[in-house]
């Protein structure tokens, strides 16, 4: 029996090819790049506008949100960049272009990832990582060791949250075509609420973030980074769960992607 | 032309005796949510493929031939393991390819002759490399392969052309050396021809012959050009309604289906209708005109000599029975008269 191995070599000659592809249309992709760098520096602006009618937010200043800005916005533009544009399942499962992953001997999700590695959004994550980089240097905090591989593992651990949400929203699309945006509402909707301290939000808002589990992106993670403490009201350790809420939440996700899958070959539409 | 069929390749596992392809009382229908009021929505199973039981051994080439929403499309994916069929079993070479899809997949070649499998704004030589690596095919052989492959079907010129500036019967031929670099045992090609002129038409089947002859490639087509069964199968299998209307050799089909057959007859000089007991004017032109008859009742030397008594004759031809209005017919005859609602082709 020839076993056919996950093979990272396939994925990185895949997002070559991809890289490649995008380059035929290199003036559009430096435009592109430019302006998504630019644009999403009008959205950090709003939260400093806010910022210059009060001194702090809940108890959070300018610099300490803005570190919860750039931790977010990094694991969110990382998921955008490498796994966010599965959401194009929806169309290719429309246009019936999905059986083409299908019919070759490597996993359609790695494919799936590899055929829409959107390198052209690295203008959204570069502006992210900026923001993080000036937060870093301006939190009122002593750097330890521990605090910046916290900061690593953090911004890892969101984007892979971030990842399974994208992934577990766009199998969507396999049971009901034309529902792109639902999946849009739960990643987006995750990131812009991530980007202000929890404390801002109201008890049952704050509990239904706990859950879906945006809170472990960056904010419970962000409380012992920042000494702050934690308005959720849970226990110490769960500042350092975000890894495990992590892995469980892709595994979560892997099972509904398969189970897609399935029904997918079923149906076939 | 009817083309020999070569040394047939066994499947890889060593079951002799087991075909290659193998359909057992096969059906598949979906789920189709009609509006019945505002919000109510009632579900109707709507069959696709109606018990269609095939077997196709090695090295066979297959024509697969019905109208649009036969069914054709969907037992192609069920035999790929794209679609997991509602009732029945299938085995390609031996495999239940709903489970062992991925496994498989490294076996088998597949043409959808609408959609391209190929990276659209690289080099088709890109396209080639990338489909080396993920079916894991060995450098040297992929070499071999390729190299063959090019001269076969005249690659050469636009292996460094991005595929989206090919035309459609280019990248046809590069869709064809895609699906078959990496030696699979079994291509499926789902309207390989289709959109494509006479002269590419006529070069991909011969690349499809050769390979079958060469390679033992088993092929499973499916197409409206009848040519391409004509040139290519040996075998004719026609579905309609989801079900197999007829299976059996391509003279078979004719034989079974045509009732009648025209002699041509070149006059010497334009004159009224050829009045023939047993024979009947179709069709005019000039000095020549169209007799049909039905070789039951007449037969052709009778039929000729008859021709030949009555009028001054330069020439006479005998019209081989078109297949196009062979299978017209078979779907005419067979189709039953309930005219119900098709799934879509492609469903």
């Amino acid at each position: 029996m020839r076993r056919v191995p996950f093979s990272a070599s396939i994925y990185v000659r895949l997002v070559g090819a991809r890289v490649r592809a995008d380059w035929q249309y290199r003036t559009s992709f430096v435009l592109l790049t430019c302006s998504q760098f630019l644009i999403t520096f009008l959205d950090f602006l709003a939260i400093a506008v806010v910022f210059t009618q009060v001194p702090a937010l809940a108890g959070w200043s300018f610099s300490q949100v803005a570190f919860l800005y750039g931790t977010t916005a990094v694991s969110f533009m990382l998921c955008d960049v490498f796994v966010s544009e599965v959401e194009l399942a929806e169309r290719h499962v429309r246009l019936g272009t999905f059986d083409q992953f299908l019919l070759r001997p490597a996993g359609p999700l790695l494919q799936l990832c590899a055929h829409e590695f959107a390198l052209r959004r690295a203008g959204k994550l570069l502006q992210a990582l900026v923001v993080l980089a000036i937060a870093i240097a301006t939190v009122p905090v002593e750097w330890t060791v521990a605090k910046a591989l916290m900061t690593a593992v953090t911004v890892t651990a969101g984007a892979v949250i971030f990842s399974a949400i994208s992934v577990a929203a766009s199998c969507i699309a396999f049971w009901f075509v034309g529902t792109q945006e639902v999946a849009n509402s739960f990643t987006y909707g995750g990131n812009f609420a991530s980007q202000y301290p929890l404390d801002v939000y109201g008890v049952w808002l704050r509990r239904i973030l706990v859950i879906v589990p945006i809170a472990f992106v960056n904010y419970l993670p962000a409380t012992w980074i920042l000494d702050q403490p934690d308005a959720i009201g849970l226990p110490g350790w769960a500042a350092f769960v975000s890894p495990l809420v992590a892995a469980m939440s892709a595994a979560a996700a892997a099972c509904t992607w398969r189970s897609a899958i399935r029904h997918y070959r079923s149906t076939g539409s | 032309m009817h083309l020999a069929v070569g040394d047939p390749a066994l499947p890889e596992h060593g079951e002799l005796s087991v075909a290659l392809i193998e359909l057992d009382h096969v059906s598949k229908e979906f789920v189709v949510h009609t509006k019945a009021g505002r919000v109510r929505r009632t579900r109707r199973a709507v069959p696709a493929v109606t018990d269609v039981s095939l077997t196709v051994e090695a090295g066979e080439v297959v024509g697969y031939i019905g109208p649009n929403g036969a069914g054709k499309s969907t037992t192609i994916k069920m035999l790929t393991g794209i679609l997991v069929p509602s009732a029945g079993t299938i085995r390609v070479a031996g495999l239940d390819p709903q489970r062992r899809r991925r496994e498989l997949a490294a076996r088998i070649g597949v043409v959808f002759g609408q959609r391209t499998q190929l990276w659209w704004d690289l080099p088709l030589r890109d396209s080639f490399a990338l489909l080396r690596h993920i079916y894991q095919v060995p450098a040297a052989r992929h070499a071999e392969n390729l190299g063959r492959f090019v001269e076969l079907l005249d690659l050469g010129a636009f292996l460094d052309t991005p595929v989206r500036q090919l035309s459609l019967g280019q990248r046809m031929r590069g869709e064809l050396t895609a699906a078959l670099l990496h030696d699979p045992s079994v291509v499926y090609l789902d309207e390989p021809t289709i959109g494509l002129d006479v002269v590419s038409r006529q070069r991909v089947r011969e690349f499809l012959a050769e390979v079958n002859r060469e390679e033992g490639v088993t092929v499973l087509l499916t197409t409206h050009d009848l040519d391409d069964v004509e040139q290519l199968s040996t075998r004719l299998v026609v579905i309609d309604d989801g079900r197999v209307i007829h299976d059996g050799t391509v003279d078979e089909v004719k034989a079974r289906y045509v009732e009648h057959r025209t002699l041509v007859v070149d006059l010497e000089a334009p004159g009224p209708s050829v009045r023939v007991q047993g024979a009947e004017v179709v069709k005019v032109e000039g000095t020549r005109q169209w007799l049909r008859f039905h070789p039951a009742d007449l037969s052709a030397p009778e039929l000729i000599a008859r021709v030949v008594a009555l009028v001054a004759v330069r020439d006479l031809t005998i019209e081989e029975p078109d297949i196009e209005d062979v299978v017209t017919r078979i779907y005419t005859r067979e189709r039953a008269t309930d005219d119900v609602a098709r799934p879509g082709e492609v469903a």
